[in-house]
This record gives structure tokens, sequence and C-alpha cells, in this order.
């Protein structure tokens, strides 16, 4: 794992010293730099604050306050796969936490964890706006609306 | 594309629009809303220009992808124009009949048109089905009929027309007269006077000031925001510039969070547009008037919807509200005038300013005037976005448009305006639905979440579920927030465990009390409002956890056990196969019976049950009857039926 | 600046412009309780604890008055049942973390806080946010910092800058109301000998 580590923050570092570098110097473009960054690499380095911090000229604690606030930001690998559960209050309503209760069982791992094989990140989040649709899921960016624990299970069998 | 100049360059612009658009001409309008998306309204697309392909009908159909109209239950939305005809549930599988019989054939698909549940009438346009034949969607109406992605389909209904009559025509004081006038108050929770909050912005010394779009939509169940921003970019710019130059800025921000990518792109592109076709820069329309607009993504807090915290995630800062004893208005990003309005308070802005503060006034109550979007979700028949006039009943909202409750359960609550919100039972739903009204009844409009709620729904649950929201979502810096929603919090959570205890319900009172008289923004002021709704409305329920630890709804875990009456049980083998824990025991000719100590209480065997059996059980507040003997299990057919 | 008049418990207090309620009764020789409040750092208004009721433009409300900027003609009360009532819980509610903290001695004792009301909390801390301010604004070192957010909201040292500046300096020590620094620091030392970690650990 901690060999994974290092290779996907290489990978990922000369795009990040691309990303800072294209904001050179303005404290307040912090959040979408890191925003950049967190899609780009999908989680933010230790090493990738520090040089965030140094170039825009914000303290490092200050960015640590911005990077563990927002939920859009990790501060360790994420899985190859992202998994969503929307718990929305129409989520809620409508049987979201059956929904994540089938889908802790099922990758064994509790909401904000990642499995130890790196395959799979799962998260909750409170409402992606699609109410209507109530339970959804998000797979790696693809919706499912109106989903059954069954049905969640099978996406994530054939993943 | 050569930048306007003047209004009367877009009149000209807009003419020769219009004109090589030919009303005559078949258009197929998509929904592809990021709820029809999530239906697969993007393989529809696919389908349907493969088979217009097909047909070599490329010159002659045209396809529009277009915004959110509302009616997400039954996506994929697809609408044939000119004759409006409204086909539902679309799936890929239908392009060749939509082109073959719709199009060339000009037969409507019968069974593609909305059925009404109750009398089984089918409407074949939109204007027919009841969902919105009860609504008034002077903001929303227009999403099916454009595509966000294209400014010329904006300026062909008439779009920046207000803009133009308010450069031309109008000093800023007129405008921001106009506004006043209208009584317009802001959409996106506390419904503050907006001409007073433009004023006051427009009043405040210093020499630049902000004008911002709050896109952030943070309430759980809400998503108006959304799909207006999504269906219809151009609006909410043209209400942003209009109010640019009412409060004299020239910079503004759309402030979008990142959990809309597709609002974020739409919003992108409309801004560009509208950069090159000269409703944003410098001297727009030839007025002098100098403007433009920024997007900044929100990295996911529900504190930063909080104007103040908004502010200061502008500033690339961590999102913490700051006591608003001087106003944003005066100081607010980077420490000056700032002006700060919700997606929907922006978009009616054009509105107002091309038909009157008399027309917008003449829509709505007293206190409340013009419309609101609500999202109506939860258990509730017809789910989607729903404008009504201002002043509607709440029983309308949820019957007349949404269609009542599903599966002939009866109605509990609904809840409104978010986690600062409140719930509001069954006898209230005769009320009107403005404002004050709601503030009244111990809940507020919020940004138009309405979440409805059935028997099958937990009071206690729900007072829970919205602390442990916030007590994720709260910033954490003033003790009375943090601290009282933690303590309440666990107080709610014994409760459903069983182990409430006497005098919780004062304690949950009293700490209340301390959250909203001492936080220090509105999110910790209104944070025990969930709580204190449902204790005014729905005591029993809390009374029932307390002192017979029993879940009258059936829905905390820890309080219900599932159980199959031996009687009833036909050993039909569906629930025993189906349950994910292994927990039940039988086989084909023998009763099934539930491990209670394997049981995880998922209720997949109540659900998969048969109805003509209904040998599943809820129990709650009372002992599990012991399973009977092994030996009295076995069951004696008197066919080979064995289901 | 011009001078304001207002009314403090019933007395005239003359304040300037730009004051808080609180420097105008500081200045008038009265108390108010404070915990987060210094000096020498911009007014945070986290505690709460200088709650206090005022009536101004034909409302009571309550309002903290590190912050509330002085208004002609305010009235406000330092002390009043509700304002009493609101101190007690708060101070309950800083007492479930911090128990035995000496600065919440004698307050729990005027407002009759019970220290047990609440179940034992696992931090210490009442994040005041002393020690982070003072280090930002007065040191200007920024050594140490608030992390994450809501309920799990806690303050670190930022090991990077905490090995280059804290050995000498140590002047937040005596800022901490609960003790929960020092022991933070001490972790924070622990953590990061003999080799530093790559992030700090916010939990777990």
């Amino acid at each position: 794992m901690k060999e994974k580590k290092v290779r996907s923050e290489a990978r990922g570092g000369g795009k990040i010293e691309q990303i800072i570098n294209k904001y050179q110097g303005d404290p307040s473009s912090l959040i979408q730099l890191l925003l950049e960054i967190q899609r780009e690499n999908r989680w933010l380095p230790n090493e990738a604050l520090k040089k965030v911090s140094k170039t825009l000229g914000v303290p490092l604690s200050q960015i640590q306050h911005v990077a563990t606030f927002y939920k859009a930001f990790s501060l360790v690998p994420r899985g190859r796969h992202e998994v969503q559960v929307c718990l929305g209050t129409a989520c809620h309503v409508r049987g979201g936490p059956r929904i994540l209760d089938r889908v802790e069982e099922i990758l064994g791992i509790q909401a904000g964890q990642t499995t130890t094989d790196m395959e799979f990140t799962l998260e909750t989040v409170n409402c992606l706006g699609c109410c209507a649709l109530g339970p959804v899921m998000v797979v790696d960016g693809k919706y499912h609306g109106k989903i059954t624990p069954t049905e969640a299970e099978e996406v994530l069998k054939k993943l | 594309m050569p930048k306007i100049n003047s209004p009367a360059e877009l009149e000209k612009l807009r003419k020769g629009i219009v004109s090589k658009r030919d009303p005559k001409k078949p258009c197929i309008a998509v929904c592809t809303g990021t709820g029809c998306l999530a239906l697969g309204a993007d393989k529809v697309v696919v389908a349907i220009k493969e088979e217009i392909k097909k047909h070599g009908l490329e010159d002659k159909v045209d396809i529009k992808e277009t915004g959110c109209p509302g009616f997400c239950e039954r996506g994929t939305v697809v609408v044939i124009y000119p004759e409006e005809i409204c086909y539902l549930k679309v799936q890929p599988e239908d392009a060749g009949e939509i082109v073959s019989q719709a199009i060339l054939a000009k037969k409507v698909i019968d069974r593609l048109l909305y059925v009404d549940p109750t009398t089984n009438e089918k409407a074949v346009r939109e204007s027919e089905i009841p969902f919105y034949k009860n609504q008034m969607r002077l903001l929303i109406g227009n999403n099916i009929k454009l595509d966000p992605k294209s400014i010329d389909d904006y300026l062909a209904l008439g779009g920046y027309s207000a803009l133009a009559k308010a450069l031309s025509q109008m000093t800023p004081e007129q405008v921001l007269a106009e506004v006043t006038k209208s009584n317009l108050r802001g959409r996106g929770g506390g419904g503050f006077p907006t001409g007073r909050k433009w004023a006051e912005c427009r009043n405040a010394p210093g020499e630049a000031r902000y004008v911002i779009v709050n896109a952030d939509e943070g309430d759980p169940g809400a998503f108006m925001d959304r799909a207006l921003l999504e269906g219809n970019p151009h609006s909410v710019l043209e209400g942003l510039i209009i109010g640019a130059y009412a409060i004299g800025s020239h910079e503004g921000y759309i402030y979008v969070r990142q959990e809309y990518p597709l609002a974020i792109e739409n919003v992108t592109i409309a801004i560009k547009k509208a950069e090159e076709y000269g409703f944003l820069g410098e001297n727009i329309l030839g007025s002098g008037f100098d403007f433009t607009i920024k997007v900044h993504r929100g990295a996911g807090a529900f504190v930063s919807g909080e104007s103040s915290a908004l502010m200061t995630a502008i500033e690339g800062r961590v999102g913490e509200p700051r006591p608003k004893y001087i106003h944003t208005a005066v100081k607010g990003v980077r420490d000056r005038p700032s002006c700060l309005n919700n997606v929907e308070t922006w978009a009616n802005v054009p509105l107002i300013i091309s038909k009157g503060a008399d027309w917008f006034t003449g829509i709505g109550t007293g206190g409340s005037k013009g419309t609101k979007i609500f999202s109506l979700v939860g258990k509730v028949n017809n789910t989607g976005l729903v404008e009504v006039p201002m002043g509607i009943t709440l029983r309308d909202v949820i019957y007349k448009v949404g269609g009542g409750i599903p599966g002939g359960k009866k109605f509990k609550a609904v809840q409104t305006g978010g986690p600062s919100g409140g719930c509001i039972p069954e006898e209230k739903l005769d009320m009107k639905v403005d404002f004050d009204e709601l503030a009244k009844a111990g809940s507020m409009m919020g940004s138009g979440g309405m979440i409805v709620m059935d028997e099958d729904i937990c009071m206690v649950d729900v007072a829970r579920y919205f602390l442990n929201f916030l007590s994720d979502e709260s910033c954490g810096k003033c003790v009375p927030c943090r601290e009282g929603i933690r303590q309440m919090l666990k107080v709610l959570t014994n409760i459903s465990k069983g182990k409430g205890r006497e005098g919780d319900i004062e304690l949950l009172e009293e700490l209340a009390e301390i959250t909203r008289d001492a936080s220090l923004c509105a999110l910790g002021r209104t944070a025990a409002n969930p709580v204190m709704s449902t204790i005014h409305y729905f005591r029993d329920e809390y009374e029932a956890h307390i002192k017979e630890k029993k879940c009258p709804a059936y829905v905390c875990k820890e309080l219900i056990s599932y159980y199959i009456d031996p009687d009833k049980c036909q050993a039909c083998m569906i629930c025993l196969r189906q349950c994910p824990a292994g927990a039940i025991a039988g086989d084909k000719n023998q009763i099934h019976v539930i491990d209670q100590e394997k049981c995880t209480k998922c209720g997949t065997c109540f659900e998969v049950c048969p109805l003509r059996f209904g040998a599943v059980k809820r129990i709650s507040g009372e002992p599990v009857p012991p399973p009977i003997p092994e030996e009295a299990r076995v069951i004696a057919r008197k066919s080979k039926e064995n289901e | 600046m011009s001078e304001i008049t207002l009314q403090i418990d019933g007395r005239e207090v003359k304040a300037e412009e730009g004051m808080t309620i609180l420097e105008a009764a500081q200045s008038a020789g009265i108390s108010i309780p404070t915990l987060c409040h210094h000096e020498k750092l911009e007014p945070y208004g986290a505690c709460r604890i200088c709650t206090v009721e005022i009536e101004a433009h034909g409302r009571t409300n309550l309002v903290a008055a590190c912050l509330y900027p002085v208004e002609q003609n305010l009235v406000v009360r330092t002390r009043s049942e509700k304002v009493d009532k609101t101190r007690k819980v708060l101070l309950e509610l800083m007492l479930a973390h911090a128990p035995d903290a000496a600065a919440l001695q004698d307050l729990a004792q005027e407002y009759g806080a019970d220290k047990a009301r609440f179940g034992k909390e696992s931090s210490f801390c009442i994040l005041c946010g002393l020690c982070v301010r003072y280090c930002a604004e007065v040191k200007k070192k920024n050594a140490i910092g608030f992390v994450d957010r809501g309920t799990r909201r806690e303050v670190i040292f930022i090991p990077e800058i905490t090995s280059k500046e804290c050995w000498d300096c140590k002047e937040c020590f005596p800022l901490c109301p609960t003790e929960a620094l020092q022991a933070t620091f001490l972790l924070t030392k622990a953590l990061m000998s003999p080799s530093p970690p790559s992030a700090p650990e916010s939990e777990e």
C-alpha cells in the first residue's frame, strides 16, 4: 500500500506543479487550486500542500484547515472506485440508510473509509440534488437513482 | 459573433434568430438535467439521433438537449414540438417509435403518455398533466424549451430584453425602485426584502462592491437552484447584471457547489457566450456600464451557504460565518459592500423588470409576492420541482400537484426549510404557503425543500437525522452551536435506541433554547428547529420512545423486531432466500423463523413477504413471541402448490 | 470619533464609536466574563460566555459583548435571568470537556453550573482558539491551527512549523484555559520523533 501511495504521488507530481504555478501568488484562489489538485490527483499529498503554502504565501495551518473543513478534499489516497451514497433528507426518508448499510456490508468498510486493496472508497453525501430519484448512489460519477439494496449490490459486483 | 452594441442591435439579432427558426419544424426536446441523466437521458438522446440519421431526417428534425422541467419522477422527459406532446419515462428503446410514429406518422404514442393514477385518463400535452396544470411556471417553464448551452435559444425566447430595458430606459435608481416596489424577498432562506438589501449595498461607503449569486444550495432535499442554473443559466446572469447595474457593482461572483458539475459547466459556457455577445464586459449594450462575472466552486460545506461564510470562502479561506452585527451588504467580500442573493431570487429580476412590479405584486399573498419553486420529494407520488404562486395551500401542493401519498399510506408531516426548518403536521395542511405563515407554524420557507413524510417515518428519527447532519456541517466555532448540537444529538440517539429517560424532552428544549439564543450565526440559531417542531407536533412519538420503548413508525432499529407469524407463513422461501443476513431458518414445507440474534432489521423480509400472506410482522414496544418448536413447523399441504 | 452614550446595568456609560459592548463595560469598570477574549487579539466570539441582553430597535436580544458594537441609547444588561441561564448551560457544555479546568471553576460556582451534567467528552479542549490566534496574530508563526469542522473540530500543531518555532516560544501555553494545549503539544512532539509523519493525523 505504501508503494502505491508513493507511485501515485510521483505520477501526479508534474501536473500538481503545473496547477500550483497557474495560480501564482493569489491567496484567494486557495480553494479553487486545491479543488483542481483534488480532481487531478484524487487526494492532497502533504508535499503538495507545502508547495501550495509557499507559492500562495498562505500558512500551512490555514491550508490544513481548508483541506479538512471542506468535504471535497481528501488527505489520504482514495480507492480506484468512488462510491457515494446520498443521505440527503429525501434519500433518507426513502431508504438511503438501508442502501448504506448494505454497501458497508458488501465492501466491509464504513463510510469515509477505503478498502485495504485500494479498490473502493465509500462516502456519504448530504444531497446531490437528485432528490426526486431517491435513494441515490453514485459510483465513479455515474448516478443510480431509485436504487434498492439488492440493485446496489449488483452495481458494485459488476465493477 | 460580433459584439452587440445597442438594444436596437439586440432586437435585430433576435429577429434574425427567430426568423431562421421554422415554428412548424418538428423538434424533439429531451431533458438532460442531472435527474433525467441519472435515468439514462444521455442514452435516449444518442438513440434518437441514430434513428433520425437512419431516416435521413437530420435537416428536417431538431433535437434539443434541455434543462430540467421538474417532473424527475417520470424521467426521461421528452417533449415533441410544435404539438407539445409530452412523453414520460422514455427509454432508449423508444427512440425508433418516437421518430417513426411521433415525427413521421404524426401519431401520438399512447403508451408513453401520462396516465392519471386515479382516473386512468391520459394526458397528451404538458399543460394537461395535473402535475404541471396546477403550477405557475414563470421561472422554470422555459427549461424544457431551451438548450442551456445555447444563448440563441434564450434570445429567441426574449432573453436579455429586460437587461436592454434596464440599461437603456431606466436609471439604476429606477431599477432599484422597481425591485423594491415588487416586494421580492430572498428565496434562499431568510426572506429578506431584496430591494432593501440592494439599497443598503448601493449606499454603503466605498468604491468597489460585489454582487454574488449563492448557488451553494446545501439544504438536503432541495434542488431548484441546480435546475435553474443548469437549465436556464442566462436568466440568472441577466438578473445578476441588472442587479449589478442597480447597485453600482462591476464585479460579480457565482458561487456554485462542486457537487453540481453540470451547473458549473452550463453557467461557465453561458458567461463565455454572454461576454462574446456583449452582455458582459465593457460598455454593455453601449450603455457605458461595465460588469464581469467569475465562477467560484464551493468545496462542500453546508455552512458555506450562510452569506458571511460564503464570502470568506470566496476569499479562499475556511467558510466560517462572521457575526453580522455589521451587514455583509456593507462589509462583505474583502470588507467591501457585497450583495448576495440566491439563484432563484436573481432569476426573478428580469421578469420584474420586463413585466413591472405591479404585475409581480399581483401574484402571491400580502407579505410574499410572486412564485416559489419547491422541490417536492419524499413520500409523494409526483416528485420533482414545482413552481407555485405564494399563498397556495400545502394541501394543494401535496395533493393536486404532487398527486398525494403513494401506496395508500397516510400523510404524517411535511418538512420544509431544510435543516433550519421544521415539520408541519396534517392539521396544518390548509395553511397558506408563504414566508410568514411557515414561520408561524414553527418552520420556514428556506430554499424551498418540501419533504413529504408518511406514516412510515419516525419523527424522532427525522430530528436525529437533522441534528446528525448539523453536527457534521456546523463549522464548530462557537460553543452553543457545536456543543449544543452534540448534546442534543446524544439525547436523541439515546431516545431512538430505547435509552431515553424521563426529562429528556425537557433537556432537549433547554438545549434548543440556548443553541437558538446564543449561537453566532443562523445555522446555530435555527439548528434546533427540527427538534422543536417535532416535539411540538409529535410529542406523543417522543413519549412512546421514552416510556414504552416503542417506535410507532417502526423505524428505530433498536426498538423494533421482525417476526414471522407461524399461522400465516406458507413456507414459500422468498424471505428466507432474500435475507441478506441469513437470519431466517426454514425449508419448503417448514414454517420460517427469524433468528433474532442474527437479524439486522433491514426489513427485507417484511417487504418481500407476499401481500396475500402478510406473514412477516413488525413488533415494537413488546417482546417477540418465542419461536415455535421445531416439530410444530411442518406444513401439511393440501395440494402441491408450494407458494 | 464621535462619542456614544449607552446604558449598561442601569448606568450611563460613555463610549467611542467602533467600541464593543465589552470594551465600553470594561472602561466603566463593569465586568463581563470572557474566555476566548484576549486584548491583543481580534474579537472572536466563540465561547459566548460574554453573552449579554440588549434592547435595541424595540427588541430584546442576546448578543456577544465582545463583538457587538456600541450604539447610541443602547440598553445593556450584563446579568438577567436569561443571561445567567445561558451562561450556566454554556459552562456545563464546556465543563463536559474540561471538568477540572481552573478557568471554569469560579464561573461554574457563580452561575451554578453542574460540571457533571453532561457526560465527559474525550477532548479537554473547548476550542477557544486563544493558542491558534495568538500564534497567528501576535507571533505570526501559524504553528497551530484548527482542523476539521462541526463536532470533530480540533486544534493541531503543524509539525513542519512546530519543529522550527515552538521550542523557544511556548507563549501560548499560559493562555490555555484547560491545559488541552500542552497535551496536544506533547502528543505532537511524540509523533514527531523518531520519524515525522507525512501528514498530521487529525483523528485516530
